[in-house]
């Protein structure tokens, strides 16, 4: 491997301490697993696990026209959006495709806070700041910040007895968000997550995110590296950006329709405007798998007559679930929900059921 | 990291025991660590004669699928069953009830030949 310089998150040292494996991961050195990927991705479907991801850039958007560029830039509508209220969002890249996925927080009407991929950071950031012809102000703050995800069932009564603040965590609203302070450290505390599991995502000051990171882990809280993580999204059907999402799929292909709001104008307003009246070509659909077999990224995916209708982005073993699952784009005549496609693997095309992403019982 | 002084390894992380013209063939501890949680061990050349290098099956962990290669030529006598229906055995126990196949080798001297223990050490550093 070549010998790239890696940055490190605050909390290195923990992941060092813990003997976490370490891999390279949009340019940062990363944990991808300590005790292992399966118990750890039990561990947050059936109590609380932690997930250092201070890889994640946070920019501030500030001034009299922060939500003006906000709105031009995104595709949900940020003008819905209250104090103390988060919302999912992307960034059209001008040419239908996505710059970035992205979660934008209003601390206030003049105040906002744009939370991007670390693999996209310098792209983002040079995109945004193309696109500001309202002059808002804008601060990259991903250095200052170290970000921990407190996932799982028994994540609210993990943070709870360290957190004081203007809400109660227990009382926070799925994406909504509160500030105050986790064992006297400042913290945004964000009732979001990226596992379907529920929790709590905390924002800290770099400096000071190891007490915190060693306060959760005395509360016996499951540390969780990238792996758990990517399994966990998957199962819960959400996106991973260069996976199932890039610089050259729309958002309505990749199933954020939900997300695209025609209420204002925007970055690709009308492109997207027009696939949603014709239709998109590509769907993206998840995939369930019974036989032996994982689809991985970039199997192509066949019809009953071995014509390939489409292309796998994303493929695990669902820990949770036992079998194969996986996200594809599939030619939108054959994306029927509840159809049969075939994955090439290697040498056999194993049947897989078309099914909505999201593949945890309700 | 276990290396048994015994077997002899490939660069790919597989390791050899040979018992007169019959190898047992496996993966190594260090394979099995970075791969992790091992879900499905598929070997379907059963019965056929293979070259060094080709490749005999593949194995699967929850993130990653890896193919498994021939340490040498020979003929495919046997694919652990214990393994196709446990798959973790190849984490808990690489070079034992982990074992993936059993060969009759075409040149036993070409076993020889492969990466001795401390080698494939080195190999993996």
């Amino acid at each position: 491997m070549e010998t790239t310089e890696l940055k490190s998150t605050p909390l290195l040292a923990e992941h060092q301490a813990l003997g976490a494996k370490m891999v390279p991961f949009a340019g940062y050195h990363m944990p991808v697993s300590y005790a292992g990927l399966t118990e750890e991705h039990h561990s947050v479907r059936n109590r609380v696990g932690m997930f250092d991801v201070s890889h994640m850039g946070e920019f501030m958007v500030k001034g009299p026209e922060a939500l003006d560029l906000i709105q031009w830039i995104t595709t949900n509508d940020a003008s819905k959006l209250v104090d103390g209220q988060v919302q999912y969002s992307c960034m059209p890249n001008g040419e239908g495709g996505i710059v970035d996925d992205l979660l934008v927080y209003r601390f206030n009407a003049e105040s906002f806070m744009l939370v991007v991929n670390a693999s996209n950071l310098e792209k983002d950031w040079n995109w945004i700041q193309g696109q500001n012809r309202f002059n808002a102000t804008l601060e990259d703050r991903s250095e200052a910040f170290a970000l921990i995800a407190v996932q799982g069932p028994e994540a609210t009564a993990a943070v709870a007895p360290h957190f004081q603040g203007a809400a109660a965590p227990g009382d926070l609203k799925y994406y909504t968000f509160t500030e105050g302070t986790f064992a006297g450290v400042p913290t945004v505390l964000s009732a979001t997550g990226y596992t379907g599991a529920g929790g709590f995502e905390l924002y800290l000051p770099a400096e000071q995110a190891s007490g915190v990171w060693k306060a959760l882990l005395e509360g016996g809280v499951t540390p969780c590296g990238l792996g758990a993580r990517d399994t966990l999204r998957l199962e819960a059907g959400f996106c991973l950006y260069g996976n199932d999402i890039d610089d050259s799929t729309s958002p309505l292909a990749a199933g954020l329709g939900w997300i695209t709001k025609f209420t204002k104008d925007f970055v690709d307003r009308d492109r997207f405007e027009a696939e949603k009246a014709n239709g998109s070509t590509t769907v993206l659909r998840g995939l369930v798998i019974t036989e032996r077999g994982i689809p991985r990224q970039g199997y192509d995916v066949e019809d009953a007559n071995g014509q390939v209708i489409g292309r796998v982005t994303s493929g695990t073993m669902s820990p949770t679930l036992g079998h194969a699952i996986g996200l594809a784009y599939l030619a939108a005549e054959n994306a029927q929900l509840g159809g049969t496609v075939f994955v090439r693997i290697r040498n056999k095309a194993l049947p897989a059921q078309v099914v909505r992403p999201g593949f945890l019982p309700r | 990291m276990n290396i048994p002084a015994e077997l002899r390894y490939t660069k790919e992380h597989e390791w050899v025991r040979l018992e007169g013209d019959v190898a047992t063939i496996g993966i190594t501890d260090f394979a099995q660590g970075e791969l992790g949680d091992i879900v499905f061990v598929e070997v379907d050349t059963e019965g056929e004669s293979l070259d060094a290098e080709e490749v005999f099956g593949s194995v699967e962990a929850v993130k990653t699928v890896s193919d498994l290669f021939m340490p040498c030529a020979g003929e495919v006598l046997e694919f652990n069953s214990a393994v196709e229906d446990d798959p973790a055995l190849v984490n808990s126990d690489p070079y034992g009830a982990g074992w993936l196949i059993k060969v009759k080798v075409s040149d036993p001297a070409a076993v020889e030949a492969l990466l001795d223990a401390a080698a494939y050490g080195a190999h993996i550093g």
